[in-house]
């Protein structure tokens, strides 16, 4: 049998990996926009994990809700890149600095 | 037997017709014109009198009245009200306040002719006159405050009536701040009077004072009464409307005003508040040994001293001025000595001949076009003669010269003195029976150096100098007969005929009086009258006078070089007689000069630097100091933010690992 | 191993292997692509939890729908791979750094005694009956009915984000406004001319 743990160290690891992502990929807005989806996903893994582990319905609502938040999240997410895209003509987060102190 | 239905509609009528009168003399003026000012004014306050008087009457046949009039706030169960407490006390001092209120009036309308505040003078001293009747009707502590706070700020205004004088508002200043001091103290007073009885009410208050007597405070370190706390409070504040040495610098001054002000503010009626406070409050001054010592010590040092700087001040109104600061201090000491009687009867005789004098004083300074240096003075009885022989009146009434008014009220103070058993009390007799010599020099030098002698100024002037219009005269005339006879008549029934009946309370203890009236009754077949009037003839105080009146003579009359060579031999007490004592100096270096320069450190150091400077300013400073520093931290990027949430949550579970 | 176990960890290190290449391959219509193998996989793996509605919602919305939402903006945008891809390697060190040490932290935790095998069983695998999808909805409508109504509020809101955020008039472009075209009204467009009969030139007809 494949006990809880693996399911949650399989989450972890899809976590630290997303991490990993937003470190290397700094730059590229695209490619942070997926880690974070990827980091979603950790957590949805978690949450499907426990959900059937503790046979709790639960736990796949908010997986169902937490799908919807990141979809919403991914279109306008998009949707600023393009903004941004079309008036700097670039996705580089460096040249995003409008909030510096 | 009551001769109006409703009196209380009466009571109430007195004051208002007063502040009526104020109102529309102030506030129409100049609809209303000068004439029809003055008739406004006069008319209220006549009524006023006139009402007092039958008050007076009412009261004497036994209708007493203490109630509430009306309750305009509460505040934590603490009622504030509006009442009248009418007893022989409050009746008698309304009938001398509205009559020397009236008589001052119309004299006015002489002095003040031609004057263009006219409508607002008649509007200030009918207000005075409303003040001052709340004050010495009212029948709680909040509402005396407010009759005093009121006499003070009419006051205030009268003293800078002529505001383009500088002298005049540094006078009136002057004044305002002083009596600020005492009202201070006052103030305190009636607050330690709420915390020990919970209550304003006088009736309340002195029904629980006995009960009171043994609660005691620490203050300093020392333990002490509290009924003795309230008394010496409530004193200070007497000493500052009383002008009671120290705090007597202002009366002198105030002489800055119009005299009609200084006859009734200054004479008669103002500055006898605090001798009336603190016999209203016998009930609680009685219950302290400690704070009677202190009123009579400061009575009596005023009494003395202040007389002295009288013998050299060459201004005609500040002689009297210094003479009214002595004769408070008689007061003050009666008070002291707990024959209250005494003290308010004496306030009685001397509301009347200290308001003769004033006005007289007037009338010569009107004569000689407002020239007030009695050097230029004298030679003036033949042109003023009702002048002269009213201010004779009044000199004689002062001095204390039987059978004038003067003698019977200041003879049973110094009595009074004599009998007490108080500590100060042989010093006090001391400083009243030397004070009468002073007193009778001062007098007869204003009298000689004035009325006889050669005249000193021009010849035009003297010879323009003519007698007063008869708005001026009639009330010197009128102020002249009391001045004469209210002392033979009230003196048996006031002192010792039970005339205050409750109004004042003795304990048998300090009743000076009784022993008076026990040495009095020792002869009989006289009347109390003629047996005073016999014994006084022999008395020190008479003696005194009379050679008070010789060395003034010899000055003045006869050989007029003596007091310059006599100021050049004493060249040091001169020289501070002349500064009296230095007070004024002494306050204007410590306190005046002391307190602008704590000021100057309050606003420089304080103010400029502590709380604007490192405070207000400092904060902000602070803020965006550190806001520089760390706004570094901001850098803009979204991956250090999402670094910063990454690494927070690496803390976390770190931290969890480590507890866990 | 049973065949679940093999599925689990086939799945597992398939989607390690994809979401390791998403992060890390140069070109972003590869690392989007990865991202449909990571989803798909994952996908798979919930298939093993029994959440088999999840799974396919994951399958059609992710796949199906965001993911080709970010290919057709990858494709769109103009971007310059080469300045996006400078200090790539600056950072590694760090960021596997702090990323080993979290996922060592992790499964120092997640393998205590609080989610073993027998603290936590794995319960028994429901019959062929059970529907996953009737057990979610039977939960989300009535439970949840309200969240269920937020979450459909948060989508309206984000198509409506999306629209107005992208949404621009190019100065340059031709177009027409719909309401101006229906609000138009005769009097704007035809004018009446009153104005009296030409005469016939004289003359016959037939000229």
């Amino acid at each position: 049998m494949i006990p809880l743990s693996h399911y949650l160290i399989l989450g972890a690891v899809m976590f630290s990996l997303s991490v990993i992502g937003i470190f290397l990929n700094r730059k590229n807005l695209v490619i942070l926009l997926m880690s974070i989806e990827l980091m979603l996903l950790a957590v949805n893994i978690n949450f499907v994990a426990f959900s059937h582990y503790l046979q709790d319905m639960a736990g796949q609502v908010f997986v169902f809700f937490v799908l919807t938040v990141a979809a919403a999240e991914s279109a306008i997410g998009l949707a600023i890149l393009i903004v941004l895209f079309r008036n700097k003509h670039s996705i580089n987060v460096e040249d995003v600095d409008g909030l510096k102190g | 037997m009551t001769i109006f239905e409703h009196m209380e509609a009466v009571y109430l009528t007195v004051p208002l017709v007063c502040l009526a009168a104020s109102a529309i003399a102030g506030v129409f003026g100049p609809f209303i014109g000068r004439a029809g000012a003055h008739w406004i004014a006069i008319l209220g306050v006549a009524i006023s009198c006139a009402l007092s008087v039958v008050v007076y009457i009412d009261v004497l046949n036994g209708n007493h009245f203490n109630g509430v009039v009306y309750t305009w706030g509460v505040t934590g169960g603490l009622p504030l009200e509006i009442g009248f407490l009418i007893d022989e006390l409050s009746a008698m001092m309304m009938v001398v306040v509205t009559f020397v209120s009236f008589m001052v009036h119309v004299y006015t309308v002489g002095y003040m002719h031609g004057d263009p505040g006219y409508q607002r003078f008649f509007s200030y001293i009918s207000l005075f006159t409303f003040a001052m009747l709340m004050l010495v009707m009212s029948n709680n502590f909040l509402q005396l405050f407010f009759g005093w706070e009121g006499v003070g700020l009419v006051s205030y205004l009268l003293i800078g009536f002529w505001f383009e004088k500088e002298t005049a508002i540094y006078a009136s200043l002057k004044a305002f701040l002083v009596n600020r001091v005492g009202d201070f103290g006052f103030l305190l007073g009636i607050a330690a009077v709420v915390y020990v009885f919970g209550s304003l009410d006088y009736a309340a208050v002195f029904a629980t004072a006995p009960q009171a007597q043994d609660m005691t405070v620490s203050i300093l370190g020392g333990e002490m009464g509290w009924i003795t706390v309230i008394c010496l409070l409530l004193f200070v504040g007497a000493m500052g409307k009383s002008a009671q040495v120290p705090l007597h610098v202002w009366l002198p001054d105030s002489m800055e005003g119009p005299t009609p002000i200084s006859a009734l503010i200054h004479a008669a009626t103002m500055v006898t508040a605090g001798i009336f406070m603190v016999a209203r409050m016998s009930p609680l001054f009685e219950l302290s040994e400690t704070a009677l010592s202190v009123v009579m010590i400061i009575g009596a040092l005023t009494a003395f001293f202040m007389a002295l700087i009288g013998m050299v001040q060459n201004d005609i109104k500040r002689v009297v001025a210094y003479s009214t600061l002595s004769q408070l201090g008689y007061m003050t000491v009666a008070l002291g000595a707990s024959a209250y009687a005494a003290g308010i009867f004496h306030l009685g005789t001397h509301a009347f001949f200290k308001a003769l004098l004033f006005l007289a004083a007037g009338s010569v300074i009107i004569a000689l076009h407002h020239e007030q240096d009695m050097r230029k003075m004298g030679g003036l009885k033949k042109a003023m003669p009702i002048t002269f022989i009213t201010a004779w009146v009044g000199t004689l009434a002062l001095i204390g010269f039987p059978p004038f008014a003067g003698f019977f009220s200041k003879d049973a103070i110094i009595e009074a003195v004599h009998a007490s058993e108080l500590a100060p009390a042989e010093f006090a007799y001391i400083a009243l029976v030397a004070g009468t010599f002073v007193t009778s020099f001062y007098s007869f030098r204003l009298l000689f150096l004035t009325f006889h002698g050669k005249p000193r100024m021009s010849h035009e002037q003297f010879a323009r100098a003519k007698e007063s219009p008869w708005v001026v005269t009639l009330p010197l005339v009128f102020l002249a007969i009391p001045s004469m006879i209210v002392g033979a008549i009230y003196f048996e029934p006031m002192l010792f005929g039970g005339f205050f009946g409750d109004s004042l309370a003795v304990l048998p203890e300090h009743d000076t009086l009784a022993v008076l009236a026990s040495h009095h009754h020792g002869v009989h077949g006289t009347s109390l009258v003629s047996e005073t009037i016999m014994r006084g003839l022999r008395a020190p105080p008479v003696i005194l006078t009379v050679a008070g009146f010789l060395v003034a003579w010899l000055f003045y009359i006869k050989n007029p070089e003596l007091p310059k060579r006599l100021a050049a031999t004493f060249g040091a007490i001169h020289y501070a007689l002349m500064n009296k004592y230095g007070f004024d100096e002494f306050n204007d270096i410590v306190f005046a000069r002391g307190a602008r320069a704590i000021g100057v450190v309050f606003w420089k150091v304080v103010d400029a630097f502590v709380i604007d400077g490192v405070f207000v300013n400092g904060t902000a400073r602070t803020v965006g100091w550190v806001s520089g520093a760390i706004r570094h931290i901001q850098s803009g990027y979204i991956y250090h933010y999402a670094f910063a949430m990454i690494i927070g949550l690496f803390a976390l579970i770190s931290w969890h690992l480590i507890t866990a | 191993m049973t065949f679940l176990q093999t599925a689990f960890y086939f799945f597992a290190a398939v989607m390690v292997f994809a979401a390791t290449m998403v992060i890390t391959v140069r070109n972003p219509v590869k690392s989007a692509l990865f991202l449909v193998l990571t989803f798909f996989s994952a996908a798979c793996v919930w298939l093993t939890l029994e959440a088999e509605f999840l799974a396919i919602v994951l399958v059609l919305v992710y796949v199906g729908a965001v993911m080709v939402l970010f290919l057709f903006v990858v494709m769109m945008l103009d971007i310059n791979l080469a300045r996006l891809r400078a200090g790539f390697t600056g950072y590694l060190p760090i960021g596997g750094l702090v990323a080993v040490l979290m996922v060592a932290e992790l499964i120092f935790i997640l393998t205590g005694d609080s989610f073993s095998a027998d603290n936590l069983p794995r319960p028994e695998g429901h019959g062929g009956s059970y529907s996953n999808t009737r057990q979610l909805g039977s939960v989300l409508y009535t439970f949840y009915v309200y969240p269920f109504e937020i979450a459909a509020i948060i989508l309206l809101v984000a198509i409506i984000a999306a629209i107005v955020l992208t949404l621009r008039k190019r100065p340059d472009t031709k177009y027409l406004n719909p309401a101006d075209q229906v609000s138009v009204r005769r009097e704007d467009r035809v004018r009446l001319v009153k104005m009296p009969a030409e005469r016939r030139h004289s003359g016959n007809w037939s000229s």
